[in-house]
């Protein structure tokens, strides 16, 4: 692991965007059922080919049930000054429940290792503005404004662990295994040019979502320069972040819901949609044109997670499917799968001695999503037209 | 005789005294008058010569070359030639000197300093040629968001509540500007609506009044109102795909259109409803735009007339303070906004205007961008840029600036014939496009000119898509202020700060 550059990147780096080839992994356990982190620690180990020790991360939904209620800050710190600021502007705009270090397995010989910390946190009500609104605004704060400091997730009953090594140094870092959640995510990198930072790492989170990605976002400028008339600062140097908050903006701020968001994301071709109703054609034209700056393209795979107002999981590639996605669900049909690569799965059979057995394993079609809620199972297998199993009423006409 | 009649020409008209027909057939083509027979041999006035080309291409014994005067005037690095001769031009005449087409001093053009970003290994680039790059847009306004409304019972029934405003599909982000019938010619015009029909691109009317023969191309055709609201009727406000309230133009900001008499012939006087013969001078405002409000009544009053029906813009000359003047009409209603820079084309205007009012369009629409982006207002709106876009680099680039549709005249001319020769507002061309006599207007091909037009902009949509695949990016509206694919290689890094564009190597 590289004990360094914690909070932030290198200055020298600091006019470059990172691009990364990577492995990315995730499931949903769909009854609610908690595992710990082996499944995910195995499926992502054995992507090694797509990492090369400079980034790792786990993202895990529903392993603080006694906290559930407040906002859960996963915090890097690279000093006590730094963590002392932060903690005391905390309690001046809200109220901290809990403060304490994330329980780490830190090697002996390290000297400047990072402060690792979780605070459980509700923001004072204010007027106009809601508690998720006001945490938005925290974290892009803090990430901006406060050196030694950054925020590595804020949702509730959920948290990311992520730095910069090989994904089996940073699963045992961060004791991986000891968690117990129904959605895990997971994350592995191979950057090209720069040293990586923790804070770079993936996932990446704005509240309950979370955010694993393979690729590169050739449409970075229009959706960063988009999501900044929102608020929005994107000061990560990495287009993962666009994607988070693009989410965040789409499902949270105008409710979206992610089946449609999905297609903001990565709509049909104009000639796919000419040749629909005339209700979905009107339907999909509209978000092309409201959302043309929502619009990802270039190469990208991407899983996410997120927990309001059900929580889901959900992937999607590409229009041309530049990156591979997998999916793959369990015999009993209570945990779908999401991988870079089919040997996450052959995996998961192999070390069960062949107990582990899947119903069903295949590819998504290009920019078509996937995704699976608590509670319901599979809603969409990712090769349906835009509004299968959906009863779209459009007005007006 | 005056000291005027004496500005040395800057061409030498040569006619090889061998090869010559004494067919005669350029004297009847120089629609200026700088060749004659007399007798025994053609014979050329250079101080009549605006090197149209004209003659050259029609000499059946390619007997002529245009040259450039050699005659040698006294050097000197402050008053130039150019400076002189607009000297003796005005001592000559007292008046205000014309021109036509745009600026034409040699300013350095921002354009020419950007360079385009391109994948390698990374990002996989994409080829145009196998897979699909889109290059269409809405034209209109959009929602700032959509909404969706869940049942509360059954989550798969989803209610699309917000309507979508008339928005006007295009098949390439590209518009035709705004040259009136009488500033050019109605072959020209129908060429122009002809091809944008056929291209399924857009095309302004001018302030010239639509003629009859033109409704049947309205629904590609943006018809604009202009401060001397001429040809404004019924027809012209519902046959149209689109209304542009033109508070400026690029070439003549402060000022309004300038037709010279000598063009308005009884074809022009009906369309334009005014008399044969007279100046066709718009007011300089519009007399009931005084303010914003005024403005935003405007737009309001065009909406209801139209029914809602369709999208109502403004159009803008670049100037300093171009970025609030944007956010003050985005809020006053307008569906598209117009930013036309200090380069853009007239068919005639104040020379002093044309060459001294204004900013480059690349820093203006950078600035407006920028702007409405800092009030979320940039995505509701179409943004339009014209203003010498010259050809498909510079589409390119000032759609990553952040235009959605680039706007041109000046490559539409030249593509039809046009030499560039700046003589518009003699009405004389003799290529048949700015002009309105029959002779003249007759040796427009419609047919040929469409088709070069629709040509063109196959070529440069064609120029669009292998730099977008070469970017990675499948659809334009991915380009769309994606400033990041730019980068500045121009001595002048305050220019790259404006543009929102680092150097190169950055
Ligand atoms: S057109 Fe050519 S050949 Fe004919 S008279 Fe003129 S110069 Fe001579
Ligand atoms: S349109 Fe005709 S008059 Fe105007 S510049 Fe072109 S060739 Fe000359």
């Amino acid at each position: 692991m590289k004990w360094k550059n914690y909070t932030c990147l290198p200055k020298q780096f600091r006019n470059e965007r990172i691009f990364d080839g990577c492995g990315i992994s995730g499931y949903i356990n769909i009854d609610g059922t908690k595992d710990n982190g082996k499944k995910i620690i195995d499926m992502l180990c054995i992507l090694n080919e797509r990492e090369n020790g400079l980034g790792a991360g786990f993202a895990a939904y529903g392993i603080y049930p006694k906290y559930k209620d407040y906002y859960a800050l996963h915090f890097l710190f690279d000093n006590e000054q730094s963590k002392e600021r932060v903690l005391n502007y905390l309690e001046d705009i809200g109220y901290l429940i809990q403060s304490e270090p994330i329980p780490t397995k830190t090697p002996m010989d390290v000297s400047n290792s990072p402060i690792i910390w979780r605070a459980f946190y509700e923001p004072r009500q204010k007027k106009g503005i809601s508690s998720d609104e006001q945490v938005v605004q925290l974290v892009m704060e803090i990430n901006e404004k406060f050196e030694g400091a950054f925020i590595m997730s804020s949702g509730k009953n959920m948290g990311v662990f992520k730095g910069n090594g090989w994904s089996h140094e940073i699963a045992e870092y961060y004791k991986i295994i000891d968690y117990k959640a129904y959605m895990w995510l997971a994350h592995s990198r191979f950057p090209t040019n720069t040293p990586g930072w923790w804070g770079g790492a993936h996932p990446f989170n704005l509240l309950n979502t979370s955010v694993v990605h393979n690729g590169e976002i050739t449409s970075y400028g229009t959706n960063m320069r988009y999501l900044e008339s929102f608020g929005y600062k994107c000061t990560l140097f990495t287009d993962t972040e666009v994607i988070a908050y693009l989410i965040d903006l789409l499902c949270r701020k105008h409710g979206i819901p992610i089946p449609i968001a999905s297609i903001a994301l990565a709509p049909p071709l104009f000639d796919e949609i000419e040749q629909m109703d005339k209700k979905y054609q009107i339907a999909l034209k509209s978000i092309r044109a409201t959302y043309r700056s929502a619009m990802l393209n270039g190469p990208f795979s991407i899983v996410v997670g997120f927990a309001n107002p059900v929580p889901t999981l959900f992937g999607l590639t590409d229009r041309k499917k530049l990156r591979p996605l997998v999916a793959g669900i369990s015999e009993d049909e209570n945990t779908l799968f999401l991988s870079s690569e089919e040997a996450s799965f052959k995996r998961l059979i192999i070390d069960s001695n062949g107990l582990y057995t899947f119903k069903k394993i295949w590819h998504l079609k290009s920019g078509t999503a996937i995704i699976a809620r608590l509670d319901e199972g599979l809603i969409r297998e990712g090769f349906e037209e835009p509004f299968k199993n959906i009863k779209l009423t459009v007005t007006g006409i | 005789m005056s000291l005027s009649h004496n500005i040395p020409s800057y061409f030498h008209i040569k006619v090889d005294r061998e090869s010559c027909k004494k067919c005669k057939r350029c004297t009847t083509h120089c629609s200026y008058g700088a060749l004659s027979f007399n007798g025994e041999r053609i014979v050329a006035d250079d101080s009549k010569c605006v090197a149209c080309q004209r003659c050259v291409v029609m000499c059946p014994g390619s007997a002529i070359r245009i040259v450039k005067n050699e005659s040698f005037l006294p050097p000197h690095g402050n008053y130039t030639r150019r400076i002189r001769n607009i000297l003796w031009a005005q001592s000559g005449n007292g008046g205000v000197l014309l021109s036509a087409t745009g600026n034409d001093r040699p300013i350095r053009t921002i354009f020419d300093d950007l360079l385009l970003d391109a994948c390698q290994v990374t990002n996989p680039s994409i080829d145009p040629l196998r897979e699909t790059i889109e290059t269409k847009i809405f034209f209109g306004r959009k929602p700032k968001k959509l909404e969706f409304l869940t049942d509360k019972k059954d989550s798969t029934k989803i209610t699309l509540k917000t309507e979508f405003m008339p928005n006007f599909e295009i098949d390439m982000p590209i518009m035709i500007g705004h040259m009136s019938l009488g500033s050019i010619s109605y072959n020209t015009c129908m060429a122009i609506y002809q091809a944008s029909k056929e291209l399924n691109i857009l095309a302004g009317s001018g302030e010239g009044g639509l003629h009859p023969d033109f409704y049947e191309y309205g629904s590609n055709i943006i018809t604009e109102i202009a401060s001397g609201r001429f040809g404004v009727d019924i027809n012209y406000l519902h046959k149209a795909a689109g209304i542009e309230i033109k508070i400026g133009q690029g070439a003549k900001p402060g000022h309004g259109g300038h037709l010279p008499g000598e063009k308005v012939n009884s074809l022009i006087s009906q369309t334009r409803m005014i008399p044969k013969g007279s100046d066709a001078l718009s007011p300089y405002p519009h007399h009931d735009v005084y303010s914003i409000e005024d403005l935003a009544q405007l737009i309001a009053a065009l909406k209801e007339a139209t029914r809602y029906k369709v999208p109502i813009g403004v159009k803008i000359a670049a100037v300093h303070n171009s970025a609030p003047i944007a956010v003050g009409i985005v809020r006053g209603g307008a569906d598209f906004l117009t930013i036309d820079g200090f380069r853009g084309g007239t068919g005639a205007a104040p020379r002093i205007i044309r060459d001294h009012a204004g900013i480059p369009i690349e820093l203006a629409i950078a600035a407006v961008d920028e702007r409405l982006r800092q009030e979320n207002l940039r995505d509701e709106i179409t943004l339009v840029a014209g203003g010498s876009i010259r050809y498909s680099a510079d589409l390119i680039k000032i759609i990553a600036l952040g235009a959605d549709v680039a706007m041109c005249c000046m490559p539409v001319l030249i593509a039809m014939g046009c030499r560039v020769c700046q003589q518009c507002f003699r009405g004389l061309c003799s290529w048949g496009i700015a002009t309105q006599q029959e002779y003249l207007v007759k040796r427009l091909d419609i047919d040929v000119a469409r088709n070069r037009i629709i040509n063109l902009f196959h070529s440069w949509n064609e120029e669009l898509k292998e730099v977008l695949g070469a970017m990675g990016i499948d659809s334009v509206e991915s380009l769309r202020s994606n400033r990041d694919r730019l980068r500045y290689i121009g001595p002048n890094p305050k220019i790259a700060e404006i543009l929102g564009v680092k150097h190169a190597g950055e």
